[in-house]
């Protein structure tokens, strides 16, 4: 009886017109209503410089995301490590449209975000394994790092809290008039916490230039979204902020440009924020203790075989004859070195000397 | 040169698994993501996933293996163009030194270092925290001007002067703007800075505490009020996990150039949950520094200190003292040094020690000891971390005696901590054991009645000093 009485009214609340607001025009009012839900650009027409950058910076991270695996296996790396792996267009084709002076934070699955920085794989590993020449000598380990030079501002151990933070970089942007756009990650699973939402509303109401870039890899830990999230639609999560959202295929690294440049622009012209959902994948658990039963087998492998990354952009190299496979084995090669050398320093570096346990716990004034 | 499998550390605790299956078996070609075999953890079975190409040549533990150690190498993986024998002669020559094998290169060029060795002879041994010695309060010019002044005015004085003089910094928080501070604190300051720096935030203080830590990690510094700090437990996270740790996990690279401030504590008839005091939760945390002023000419010094010092810097005040004056100096620039305790009033036979409205019980207290013959030293700490303890050890050297008076809880108090120290640091020069006065441990209730029994009173503070002079 309720719900065949409310039907109706759902329909009439749909079609019904946007009330214009006192003193303003009809027009204006209408467009300021428009839900801004915006339909993904096209992939980005990558030429062939585009195309082999996105392949090796994609493939960096995937070297040296296995690697930090194997690191783990060994007991190299200790604690909790969360790998990129399955994930490395979103960062890579949001990274292909910021410019210097922009900045990126994420959460604790942040290996990627800070390669895609050009931060050292050497400073990350060396993080990774706490030893003195890490990014934070040794002292935050894999889910706390930062480079204040490359502009990346962390690596945050806590859900969500990373939002507010991006959304506070973007007001001190705003502050200084300085032009630069605040990068802020987070997953389908911190979407669902409260301070995001209250960073939405500011960063709206003063427009901020923050993309609020939501990477949604489908599992929040062991959580599907479906059971986790009343509104699975990403990109509608900002309409009662008034902030445009779109859905972004993040296993395209080209889609993931295009989209990336749109928001930019919007954020440079002083539009305030913008959503970019990515819908990407994990391929592995959500930390390195995770079995990931909550899914199947074929889920992840119809995933890796048909929609990954890497293999996409290798595929059209190959289909354009922009690069032969030799050629392609010695970009793999090379970034295995890279990594490699990663490894081996990380392992080699001693950790931070004893008296490193009372530095850095304030700054002395 | 052939791989070692080694067997994997899957959580953060294990140590040995059980090897409960193999998918692959020896002879079968593996490319790098493929499952090779499942392990038994304390907590679930794991996938072992080839991180290499190449050939399984040599399976070393067999299924249903217990208790397999972490690092021991369970199979071999022979690359393309290599044979199993150079494998198998690897594998014994590497057995039982874990050693990682799977990069060739790593075998030839340094050794790894074992964790939590990396200084051998001195792993043992926690070095010694450094000791920072807080500054003296300036010397106030003789014939300077003191000015009488509301705590609510010398708040608002430090605000105004450091934004003239630092653009850099700005105010935010609820209703700091246009309606000129819940408490008219911020009064003034709209108009004179404008809105880009006097900044009306929503009522959302998880939120706006982790945008104002986000601007101070990128250099700003922000002011950032809290109506009152009960509201402030919905940011602590932001206050504690981002702003006072951030500079430590960053290995000093970036910091929270921050102050928050607001009313701490009871007021009057506003019940349990607008009535607590933060003096001991955030002065549990290190990389904060946590300010509790009483007079107005600490409350301007050292929130002018606060702001211009590189850390967060946690600035509790009450809103029973706002309309109170003191004599504040006039001068151009004047601060104080955070983590300096000043002494109120000297005296020989007892140490008062308190902070923020907790003064006001020992002031009262004091004169009516002065009655009685009883001549107390009153020590207002200001700064709760760093805790200014030289002061209190020296004065209680001299006395022998102790007593802490504080509005908060009692359980893991400002004043327990302080009578703990004491103890380990001044024993053999105590007369009497330390009494702690604090708020009773309870919700803070409405009734007037009880309101005034849940906080402490002049006379249990006389009460407490008789006790230890033993009168």
């Amino acid at each position: 009886m309720a719900a065949a009485a409310r039907k109706p009214v759902a329909a009439k609340t749909a079609s019904r017109k946007p009330v214009p607001r006192k003193g303003e025009p009809r027009d204006k009012a209408a467009q300021s209503r428009t839900a801004p839900v915006l339909k993904a650009p096209a992939p980005a027409d990558f030429g062939k410089k585009e195309e082999l950058a996105a392949y090796r910076d994609m493939l960096l991270i995937r070297r040296f995301e296995e690697k930090a695996g194997q690191l783990y296996g060994m007991g190299f790396i200790g604690g909790f490590c969360h790998l990129y792996i399955g994930q490395e267009a979103v960062v890579t084709g949001l990274k292909m449209a910021i410019r210097d002076g922009d900045q990126m934070i994420t959460a604790y699955r942040d290996h990627g975000h800070m390669l895609a920085m050009d931060m050292e794989p050497r400073g990350v590993m060396a993080e990774l394994t706490g030893r003195r020449g890490g990014y934070s000598r040794g002292k935050g380990g894999s889910m706390h790092m930062f480079s204040k030079e490359k502009n990346f501002y962390g690596g945050h151990g806590i859900v969500g809290a990373q939002v507010s933070l991006g959304t506070g970089l973007a007001f001190a942007n705003k502050y200084r008039d300085n032009g630069a756009v605040s990068l802020t990650f987070f997953g389908d699973g911190a979407a669902n916490q409260g301070q995001v939402y209250e960073s939405f509303n500011m960063a709206s109401l003063w427009k901020l230039p923050v993309i609020y870039v939501i990477e949604n890899n489908r599992y929040a830990m062991g959580t599907a979204v479906s059971r986790s999230s009343a509104e699975t639609d990403f990109s509608h999560r900002g309409i009662s902020f008034r902030i445009p959202g779109m859905q972004v295929d993040g296993m395209d690294v080209r889609a993931v440009k295009s989209a990336a440049d749109q928001a930019v622009a919007w954020c440079r012209e002083g539009n305030g924020p913008m959503i970019l959902e990515m819908s990407t994948y994990r391929y592995r658990g959500h930390s390195m203790s995770d079995p990931a039963k909550y899914r199947s087998k074929d889920e992840v492998q119809k995933m890796r075989s048909e929609h990954d990354p890497i293999e996409q952009v290798r595929q059209r190299l190959i289909d354009r004859k922009w690069a032969s496979d030799d050629e392609l084995k010695a970009i793999d090669k090379d970034v295995r070195d890279v990594v490699a050398d990663s490894a081996e320093f990380a392992q080699s570096d001693p950790e931070p000397d004893v008296s490193e346990l009372w530095t850095d716990v304030y700054v002395e004034s | 040169m052939p791989v070692e499998i080694l067997m994997p550390a899957l959580s953060p605790t294990m140590e040995e698994g059980n090897l409960a299956k193999w998918l692959k078996k020896e002879g079968d070609k593996v490319s790098a993501g493929d499952v090779i075999a499942e392990i038994e953890t304390d907590k679930a079975t794991m996938e072992v996933e080839a991180v290499d190409e190449g050939t399984l040549g040599k399976i070393l533990v067999e299924a249903g293996a217990q208790g397999v150690k972490v690092n021991t190498p369970i199979a071999v993986l022979v690359q393309e163009g290599e044979s199993l024998d150079t494998g198998k002669s690897r594998g014994s020559e590497g057995s039982g030194e874990p050693l990682p094998k799977s990069e060739a290169k790593l075998q030839e060029s340094a050794a790894p270092i074992p964790l939590g060795e990396a200084n051998p002879a001195k792993a043992a041994a926690v070095p010694a925290a450094p000791k920072a010695a807080a500054a003296a309060d300036p010397d106030i010019p003789a014939g300077t001007e003191m000015v009488p002044t509301t705590v609510r005015e010398a708040l608002r004085d430090a605000m105004a002067e450091e934004m003239r003089r630092d653009a850099d910094v700005f105010v935010m928080g609820e209703e700091v703007a246009e309606y000129q501070g819940a408490y008219k604190i911020t009064q003034g300051l709209l108009q004179e800075f404008g809105p880009r720096r006097v900044v009306d935030t929503p009522i959302t203080e998880h939120g706006f505490a982790g945008v104002g830590v986000g601007a101070a990690m990128s250099g700003l510094k922000p002011i950032v009020e809290f109506m009152t700090f009960n509201f402030a437990m919905q940011a602590i996270d932001q206050i504690v996990n981002s702003a006072a740790k951030t500079l430590y996990m960053s290995g000093g690279q970036m910091g929270a150039p921050i102050v928050f401030r607001g009313p701490n504590g009871a007021a009057a008839r506003v019940a349990a949950q607008h009535s607590q005091c933060y003096a001991a939760w955030y002065g549990h945390i290190p990389g904060l520094k946590v300010v509790m002023p009483y007079s107005a000419a600490d409350a301007k010094g050292l929130l002018k200190a606060a702001i211009r010092d590189p850390n967060p810097v946690i600035f509790l005040e009450n809103e029973i003292l706002y309309g109170q004056s003191f004599d504040v100096p006039k001068l151009d620039d004047f601060t104080l040094p955070i983590g300096k305790a000043r002494i109120h009033k000297q005296g020989k036979d007892v140490t008062l020690v308190s902070f923020g409205i907790g003064m006001t019980y020992a002031v009262k207290a004091e004169a009516e000891l002065a009655a009685m013959g009883i001549d107390a030293e009153i020590i207002d700490l200001r700064t709760i971390r760093p805790l200014d303890f030289d002061t209190i050890i020296a004065s209680v050297k001299k006395t022998n005696r102790l007593v802490t008076i504080e509005e908060g809880f009692p359980q893991s108090s400002v004043g327990d901590h302080i009578a703990s120290q004491v103890m380990q640091r001044a024993f053999d020069f105590l007369d009497a054991p330390v009494i702690t006065i604090a708020g009773k441990d309870v919700p803070m209730p409405y009734a007037a009645n009880l309101e005034k029994l849940a906080l402490p009173n002049v006379a249990e503070v006389i009460e407490a000093v008789k006790a230890v002079t033993y009168r």
